[in-house]
């Protein structure tokens, strides 16, 4: 297409002055760089999305200089509010900004989750521009996130290295000072997978050389056959585990034995 | 006090006793003891004056018994039209619901029936029973006394002293063997002090990833990860779970600068790589909270934290000191090795622990 255009500009260079031929050229190669971006900026939509391209790198910075900068910065160099982006990468910002994590409500011991404030045409923007600043984790591709894997390996890969902190049913549980490691029902494989590979907040990182892709694709497909199982015992009463138990059985069993027993030993009338 | 229960014992109540039951010395009398109010009246039921309502009891104690056969038959039916399906979790679920609800229906119901029928329609007579005073009389206790001492003269347990002491050593030595099998639970042959201050580490052994034994390169371990870590050949050890209770590791990787080391400990990290033992010090439980920004490590037991940033300094909790750091190296390939064993004993504390 481009090779067509240049050629028609050159073969026209021998009849008119040689500035009209510099100009066709100059025209003809705008047209085909424009042609070439249009061409290129459909296929990396309909592809991955995952091509950087300048148009949308600089929609995330105008993005990101509009509800970020003020606390990592416009450079992304962080300040004294929050930590620098550099080589956060794109998956991180996925995840910070896709579960609604970020933008930050208020200082606390965690960010928590909520309501996602962008879009996700706004929040890829902001993931290419991150990551367009310094190389960091990508979005994880989609082969690894079919939760197709080895669900038995992934369940012990998951006691050794998660179950601690999310609960052997990934259902959560506190860490010191407020903080906490969230429930991991609900959770989509990608944001899963980002959580694992960029360590978010005060989750350690678990890069590839720790869990191949492979590892936590297992994981993913661990958890989500964790949360699509039915629950043989009946209710779990959210699978936290002795404490919700205990806590039922004090108050609905006792209460009913008390009930009876009050019941049994008054007087009829 | 009659020696037998009287019943003038209970309407003697009133200012009489009061005056008695006064110890010696009290100065002022009170007048306002509590009085036994007695029994109330005896107060008819509903279903003695109102014969419908007695009918409806009626009614209401047949159906709960109905309701229990009705329990009984459908948890039997339960039982065929839920069969557990291997591989099916549902069924079981349904199975066990099933059954459950109609074996209480049936239990419940019997029970509820009868309580209901004992309380509606049964005799509703008062009746007293009064209470006699624990200790007997005079010849029965003279009579118990010769029965014992009857006992001890025909089998002779006071004269023949060789059956009785044999017979209480052999009362003493029957729980001896519950001792020695205790005993046994521990490791024979071998020192158990030694065994708790030793581990399967050893200069050279390489921190291999848990569970698939893979050895982790210095390099793999990225500022803010963590790896759960045994050491390597551990599968092929004769007490695979007795040496990984007690040789599991967290790897962690700080940036330098967060990390605070002792002069002495400064060559047992690696570009800021540290190893602690996962044993709390406090009772053994894995400590592996690991918060990767405080650098906070908490055990999920009983609250203890350590600060890793700090040589895993105890900060909260009832951990008495701080967890062993297992002093690393990395070898002519890369991979992370342990430059020798602890150099302390992991987990809690014990008698002969200097």
């Amino acid at each position: 297409m481009f090779r067509t255009s240049r050629k028609a500009g050159s073969r026209k260079a021998g009849r008119r002055s040689p500035l009209a031929s510099v100009s066709l050229i100059a025209l003809g190669l705008m047209l085909s760089g424009g042609a070439y971006a249009l061409v290129s900026s459909s296929t990396a939509v309909a592809d991955t999305a995952s091509t950087a391209t300048q148009a949308t790198v600089e929609e995330g910075e105008k993005l990101f200089q509009a509800n970020c900068a003020t606390c990592h910065g416009l450079d992304l160099q962080g300040s004294d509010a929050g930590p620098t982006l550099i080589g956060a990468g794109e998956a991180s910002v996925d995840f910070q900004v896709g579960t609604g994590r970020m933008p930050l409500q208020a200082n606390g011991a965690q960010a928590p989750e909520k309501p996602v404030q962008f879009t996700e045409e706004q929040i890829s923007a902001l993931a290419q521009y991150v990551g367009s600043v310094a190389p960091g984790p990508a979005i994880p591709e989609d082969q690894y996130l079919d939760a197709e894997g080895d669900a038995s390996r992934g369940a012990e890969l998951f006691r050794v290295n998660c179950a601690m902190c999310h609960n052997v049913a990934g259902a959560g549980g506190a860490l010191t000072e407020g903080k906490y490691a969230p429930a991991l029902t609900g959770v989509t494989p990608t944001h899963i997978y980002e959580a694992m590979v960029t360590g978010p907040q005060n989750m350690p990182v678990f890069n590839d050389a720790n869990l191949t892709p492979e590892d936590k694709r297992d994981i993913i497909t661990a958890l989500k056959f964790q949360e699509n199982a039915v629950s043989v015992g009946g209710h779990p009463l959210g699978s936290l585990g002795p404490v919700a138990e205990g806590l039922f059985l004090w108050i609905a069993g006792m209460g009913i034995i008390v009930a009876l027993t009050v019941w049994i030993t008054a007087r009829s009338n | 006090m009659a020696q037998d229960g009287q019943s003038t014992e209970l309407t003697a109540s009133g200012d009489h006793d009061e005056v008695e039951t006064l110890s010696p010395g009290t100065a002022v009398v009170s007048s306002d003891a509590v009085r036994d109010p007695g029994l109330p009246p005896h107060r008819l039921r509903v279903t003695d004056t109102d014969p419908k309502k007695a009918k409806r009891a009626e009614r209401v104690v047949y159906t709960l018994f109905y309701l229990s056969l009705a329990g009984s038959l459908f948890a039997v039916a339960a039982y065929m039209a839920f069969p557990i399906i291997p591989e099916d979790l549902l069924s079981v679920r349904l199975n066990n619901m099933f059954i459950g609800v109609g074996i209480t229906l049936a239990l419940l119901g019997i029970g509820i029936g009868a309580v209901h029928w004992g309380k509606a329609l049964m005799h509703d007579h008062e009746a007293i029973d009064l209470r006699h005073p624990v200790r007997g009389t005079d010849e029965t206790r003279a009579r118990a006394v010769e029965i014992i001492q009857e006992a001890n003269e025909e089998s002779g347990f006071g004269r023949r002293s060789l059956i009785r002491n044999t017979l209480i050593g052999a009362l003493v030595a029957f729980p001896l063997p519950a001792v020695v099998l205790f005993r046994g639970l521990a490791p024979e042959g071998e020192d158990p002090v030694e065994l708790l201050e030793n581990t399967a580490w050893e200069a050279g052994t390489r921190l291999a990833r848990d569970p698939d034994g893979t050895p982790i390169r210095a390099s793999d371990v990225t500022i803010g990860s963590v790896f759960h870590v045994i050491p390597e050949g551990l599968a092929e050890m004769e007490h695979m779970l007795e040496e990984k209770a007690k040789a599991i590791v967290l790897l962690m990787r700080l940036k330098p600068e967060d990390l605070n080391e002792e002069e002495s400990k400064k060559d047992w990290s690696y570009n800021g790589i540290v190893a602690y033992s996962k044993v709390c010090t406090h009772v053994g439980c894995p400590v592996a909270l690991y918060e990767q920004q405080t650098h906070h490590l908490l055990c999920p037991c009983h609250q203890s934290q350590f600060d890793v940033a700090n040589h895993a300094a105890v900060i909260f909790g009832p951990a008495a000191r701080p967890l062993p750091q297992l002093p690393i190296a990395v070898d002519d390939e890369g991979y992370l090795v342990a430059q020798s064993d602890f150099k302390e004993p992991v987990g809690p504390s014990f008698w002969e622990r200097h």
